[in-house]
Formats: C-alpha cells, structure tokens, sequence
C-alpha cells in the first residue's frame, strides 16, 4: 500500500487521500489492497474518459463533497419511514441507513430468502463471491466502492423460491457530521428456478449534497427469473453512481427497469452478462429530467452463446438546463449465433437548453444475428397538440396525454402490477395536466 | 353565427388568404368548393386556430366573439369542430381516455358536470351507432394504423361526442367508398338541427347529393369568386374549374 501515493492519481488526488495512504485493515483487508492498486493506475474517470465523456461526476464530487467520511447511520424512526414506502407495493423490506442494514427497521424475509452481512461470511467464500472479475473492465467507482465499502449485504434466495412479493432495498440517505458518501454494496444469488422482484429506492432524507456509489452484482439461477425495478427521485444535490452486474444462465431472464426523476447527477452502469443459451435480458428506463438534473444510463449487454436475447428500451423526457446521456453497448461473440438484440433509444427536449447525448454501440462477431437499433430525439409532435387542441383539450393537457404516451410504453414493460401503477401516477405527477 | 369579413391569412410570408367573406348562420350548410390548393383547407385551419397561420387582415366573428382572440381549445369549447382532411395518428393516446378528457373539458368550460366513466360509456355507445364505427377501433390508440375510411370516420364519431355548433368538414369525403360516404353523411345530417351549422369543404360534388347545402362558393386563389346555390356543385361537377378560371382571370383585367 506504501506504493500508492497520491501522485500517481492523476484524477481526483483530493478525494482519494482519504482512502490511501494508510493500509486498510480489518475484514476484506486484501480486496480492498488490490482494489486500491487498480485505482492507483486509473484514477477516476475525467471527462476525458470516452465513457465518461458527458457526465463530469468525479469533477462533480471533488468540488462539492467537503467531507468525504463514511456517512454514519443516522436517527430514523418508523414514522420518517412510512412516507417512503410505496403506497399500494405490498413487499418485503429491507431498509439501509446510509447504506448500513438497519434490522431494526427491515421487516422479515420470506421463507427462502437469506441475508447476512458480508462480514458474517468466511474469507474464501468472500474472496469468491465479491472479488471484481478479473480480466473485465471494471468501472472505476465500482473498484472504488471494493475499496471502500464498509459492510454489504448477501442476498441468497433457495432454489425454486418463487416469492409472493417484491422485496424492497430502500436506502435511507442522510449527510451528517460523519461524512457525505456512501458505499452500499450488495450481493444477490438465486437458487435455480426462482421468481422474485426488487424494488430498489433511494430516499434523500435532507437537501444536502451525498455521494451514493452503489455496486451490486446479481448472479441468477439456471431458470429464473428476476427483476429489479429501481426509482431515483433524490434529493436535488444528491450525486450518485451505481454499478450494477448481473450474470444470466441458461433458460434465465433478467429485467431490469429504472425510473429517474430527480438528482444532481446521476450515472447508471448496467452490465448483463449473457452467459449461455436460452436467456434473456431486458433493460428498460425512463428519464424525466427537469432543473439541472443529470442522468446518465451506460448499459453493456454480451451475448456469448448462441440464442439468447436482449430488448432495451430508454426513453428520456429533457426540460429546462437537464442533461440525459445513453450509451448502449451491444457485444455479440462470435459464438453467439441467433442472438436476438433490439436496443431503442427516444428523447424528447422540452426546451432549448435541455441536452441529450445519445450513442448505440454495437460490436458483433457472430454473422447469424438479428439486431436492431435507433435512437431519436425530437420534440413534441406540433402536429399532434393541435389536433388534441381542437377538440377542446387545454394545450398543457395535451401535452401531457402526448409525454404520457410517449413514457407509457415503457411503463407497460413493467410486470408488477401495482408498482407499475406507483410509477405511473410519479410519471403522471412529472408531466402535469389532468387525464379522464 | 360565423362572420368573415376580408380575412387574409399568409405562411412563412406566404400570401395563402385573400379577402375572403363569408356569413353563415345558424341551421345552414355551407359548401366550399375549389381546385387543389386554393386555401380551402388553410381557411379551415384558420378558423380552427393553427398556428401557423399569421391573420394579416380582415376579422372572424363568432356567436358575437372574435374568434382570432381565441386559442384552440377555448374554440373547440365555443363550439367549433374541424374534421381534418389529415386526422393525425397520435400512438399510445388511447382513443377512450382521449375523449372523455376532451368531453370533461369543454363539459366545464360550459358550466356543466363532467362525465362519469358510466355515462361517458353509454354516449360513446350511442355515438358510435351513429357513425357504424367498430368498438374494436376506439379501444386501439388514437387514428393508429386506421385506414383513410376508417379516419374520417373516426373524425365524425368525435364531432358526434363533441357536438359542435359549427363543423367544419375539410374533405371528409375524400378516400372513401360510397357506402362510407353514406354513413358519414348520414351521420352530419342526424347532427343537423336550426341551431347549428355546417361548412362542408370538398373537392367533389358527390358528397353534396347527401349532404344538401344552401349555399356553394368557389375558392380560388385565396378569394371566394363564385357563390351559389347546389346548382353550382352540378355546374361545377361537369365543367369543372376552368370556366370559373376564365372568370376570374376576365374579371381581373
Ligand atoms: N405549411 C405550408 N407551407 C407553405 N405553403 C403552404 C403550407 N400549407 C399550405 N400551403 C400552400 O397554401 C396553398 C393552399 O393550400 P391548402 O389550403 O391546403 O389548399 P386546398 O385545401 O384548397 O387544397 C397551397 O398553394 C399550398 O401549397
Ligand atoms: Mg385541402
């Protein structure tokens, strides 16, 4: 560790003095060393990084994180929690403070469903499950979170669970004198043929500036069936990364949908990883950003064996100074032949000084494929408000039927029903005017 | 009811109306007549409210108001309907939740309560007899992939719902058969009553043997050159619009 000095992080030596220079102890001693000398030789990402070309998080972080201490559990009581459980989503509840598992506050699991701090876990069976791929690309803020993180949670779900209801990952997020980042980390494994949904949400407890950085990785079970919904509506400074990997087996699905409505800046890394035949991963997303609000989804799907598929869909809604970026990268090997991968990309700016970079990046090696891909990005069909107009319907109504349209095909992806219907009512509220 | 006195409307710059005059009131239909690209159908446009058009001159009264003050939708909730010669395809707005929300709206702006879905139910069963339009076609999102027939249709079905004192009908004829050209027809004419009017704007005499007008004028060039009575249609219908060329071009010598 004495190796590492500051010098050699050419990016953001002020935020990462407070990793280095000491050697870490403690649990997870040896992964947090070897985290610690990959990111001594890349830094964190500048915007002169092609994947971070649009989105300046590390400059974000450096200039407004004052103090860069692991934010403590804070005083949360049951009351400050009810208004952050999701009307009408009955679930299973698992509540992280600062992202620390609070048990007083989580409710039960099902029966089938394991979590256990990563702590609690032997050292080969930690070295196994939670050391970063080798010979990947890794992004940078997720070998951050390796280095960093305090304690993370280990999901194992049993074979042939097939859950009633979603479980809910609800992050409680408060900046106190402790410090102002966060680095939850969490771990999901499913026996084989297990069906279960998460809901992960992010609750901003105050207006203060916080940097969540999240790393999760989720390896499904042969035959199952997973989905993670996510909504990001936080606080208005928060800054947040999350890295999220996912390994898909054969006869296996994953979905993953994410609905982003507020924060300062925020950035998405989905990564799924096709491993074998018959399987399948979809990636959906909805951004509707206003103020300053900057959201960046990066997704990564690799195709590596024959038949399997991929569906993505992102549709963003800009307005004001916003700025949404979407980067999807389709890999198919050249094994992976009858890959079946659709990625759609549609944006529409509200105003003149709302911004979308939008890029489809797509790599196939295997020449038997079908693959589809678009990006748009436009206005409101002026066309279309009139003839809403003319039949009475006030311009801001109209609009609003026309944006709603425009998100709802996103929205019917979703399988949870009454979740589905929370997010609706969210996109609903975001797009103003009145329906019915 | 509608008064237009020397409207001139242009785009980009355009010159597109050039004084045109016109009075219609309550009970009458009116048609419009004239070769492709006379500004029948940008003075349909006009009188609904687009936006596109800059009025240069000349005023249009309706029901006593001035109606170029009025923003679209506050002229949809005064009474007036455009059937588009274009309906528009609008994806993901369902056709159901499309009406009801256009109902409620010119519902309140009359002082009246809104529809409950129950009623608003049974008035969409009783419209859609009228114009024979498929339940399965309004349980589709918005003009989405319907034919042209189907369209124009759909177009009437709304005016139906709306119940407009002055339709406007911007070649709702045009694109369909015979058989549908009877059932639209059928359809304006069960609407007709003393108190509303109508301005049927066609390409063809045709549809003016179902739907009788009092009154037929020539458009040409951004001017009404001829008014008449349905006798001009016929005249119309077999000479076709060159005579009335000849005409204008004589007259303006
Ligand atoms: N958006 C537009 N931009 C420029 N010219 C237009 C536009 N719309 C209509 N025009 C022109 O205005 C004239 C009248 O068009 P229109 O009202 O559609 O005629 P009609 O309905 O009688 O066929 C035509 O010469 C047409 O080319
Ligand atoms: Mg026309």
């Amino acid at each position: 560790m004495s190796a590492v000095t500051k010098k050699e992080i050419s990016v953001s030596s002020s935020f990462m003095d407070t990793y280095f220079g000491h050697k870490p102890t403690g649990p997870f001693a040896s992964l947090r060393e070897n985290a610690a000398k990959e990111l001594a030789q890349k830094g964190l990402p500048s915007t002169k990084d092609e994947e971070y070309k649009f989105t300046p998080i590390t400059k974000k972080i450096e200039s407004s994180i004052t103090n860069f201490g692991h934010a403590m559990p804070t005083n949360v009581t049951i009351s400050d929690l009810k208004t952050h459980f999701i009307p009408g989503v009955d679930t299973y509840t698992l509540v992280f403070n600062n992202g620390i598992l609070d048990k007083e506050l989580s409710g039960d699991l099902p029966d089938g469903v394991s979590a256990r701090p990563l702590s609690s876990l032997s050292e080969e069976e930690l070295t196994e499950k939670i050391a970063l791929a080798e010979n990947k690309e890794t992004d940078p803020y997720a070998t951050l979170n390796q280095l960093a993180f305090q304690d993370g949670l280990f999901l194992e779900i049993r074979d042939k669970a097939i859950l009633d209801k979603p479980i809910l990952l609800l992050h409680l997020i408060k900046a106190d004198n402790h410090g102002q980042t966060i680095h939850p980390r969490l771990i999901i494994e499913t026996g084989k043929f297990v069906e279960a949904t998460f809901i992960q949400l992010v609750a901003s407890l105050d207006e203060q500036i916080t940097f969540l950085n999240g790393l999760e990785n989720v390896k499904v079970g042969e035959g199952s069936h997973i989905h993670h919904l996510k909504i990001q509506d936080e606080g208005k400074q928060a800054l947040e990364v999350s890295n999220m990997v996912v390994d898909v087996p054969k006869d296996a699905t994953f979905t993953s949908f994410v609905l982003s409505l507020q924060g300062q800046m925020i950035r998405n890394n989905l990564t799924l990883n096709l491993l074998d035949s018959n399987c399948e991963g979809n990636m959906f997303g909805i951004y509707l950003t206003n103020g300053q609000t900057h959201v960046d989804n990066h997704t990564n799907v690799d195709h590596t064996k024959p038949h399997s598929e991929s569906n993505e869909l992102y549709k963003g809604i800009l307005t004001d100074k916003s700025r949404g970026v979407f980067n999807g990268k389709i890999f198919v090997r050249q094994d992976a032949q009858k890959t079946n991968a659709f990625q759609q990309n549609n944006n529409i700016l509200l105003s003149e000084d709302a911004i979308i970079n939008t890029k489809p990046q797509l790599e196939i090696w295997a020449d038997d494929v079908k693959c589809s891909h678009g990006c748009t990005t436009g206005q409101l069909d002026e066309e279309a408000l009139f003839y809403l107009r003319t039949r009475g319907i006030s311009k801001e109504n109209a609009k609003a039927l026309l944006l709603y349209a425009f998100a709802g095909e996103v929205l019917e992806k979703i399988n949870h029903e009454t979740f589905r219907e929370y997010c609706v009512q969210l996109v609903q509220q975001r797009l103003g005017g009145q329906n019915g | 009811m509608l008064t237009i006195k020397n409207l001139h409307a242009s785009i980009e710059g355009t010159p597109i109306l050039r004084g045109i005059n016109l009075e219609v009131k309550p009970g009458e239909v009116h048609a419009i007549m004239g070769p492709n690209g006379s500004g029948k159908s940008t003075l349909a446009s006009v009188l609904a409210g687009r936006e596109e058009y800059e009025v240069t001159q000349g005023e249009v009264t309706f029901k006593g108001k001035d109606l170029l003050e009025l923003n679209p939708e506050e002229r949809a909730r005064e009474g007036v309907f455009l059937a588009f010669q274009y309906p528009v395809e609008i994806p993901g707005v369902s056709s159901t939740n499309f009406l009801r929300t256009a109902v409620n709206q010119v519902r309140e702006y009359r002082g009246q309560e809104p529809l409950d879905a129950v009623k608003f139910l049974s008035l969409m069963k009783e419209k859609m007899k009228l114009v024979e339009i498929d339940q399965k076609l309004l349980s589709r999102s918005l003009n989405e992939g319907f034919s042209g027939g189907e369209k124009k249709r759909n177009e009437i079905f709304q005016m139906a719902i709306l119940e407009p004192t002055l339709s406007i009908l911007d070649e709702t004829d045009s694109g369909l058969d015979i058989d549908a050209l009877k059932v639209v027809a059928n359809g304006v004419n069960q609407l007709k009553s003393a108190e509303k009017s109508t301005i049927v704007v066609t390409h063809y005499q045709r549809l003016l043997d179902y739907i009788i007008p009092d009154f037929v004028h020539v458009l040409f060039e951004g001017r009404i050159v001829k008014s008449g009575d349905k006798n001009l249609a016929m005249e119309l219908e077999e000479k076709g619009y060159d005579w009335i060329k000849e005409e204008v071009a004589n007259t303006a010598v």
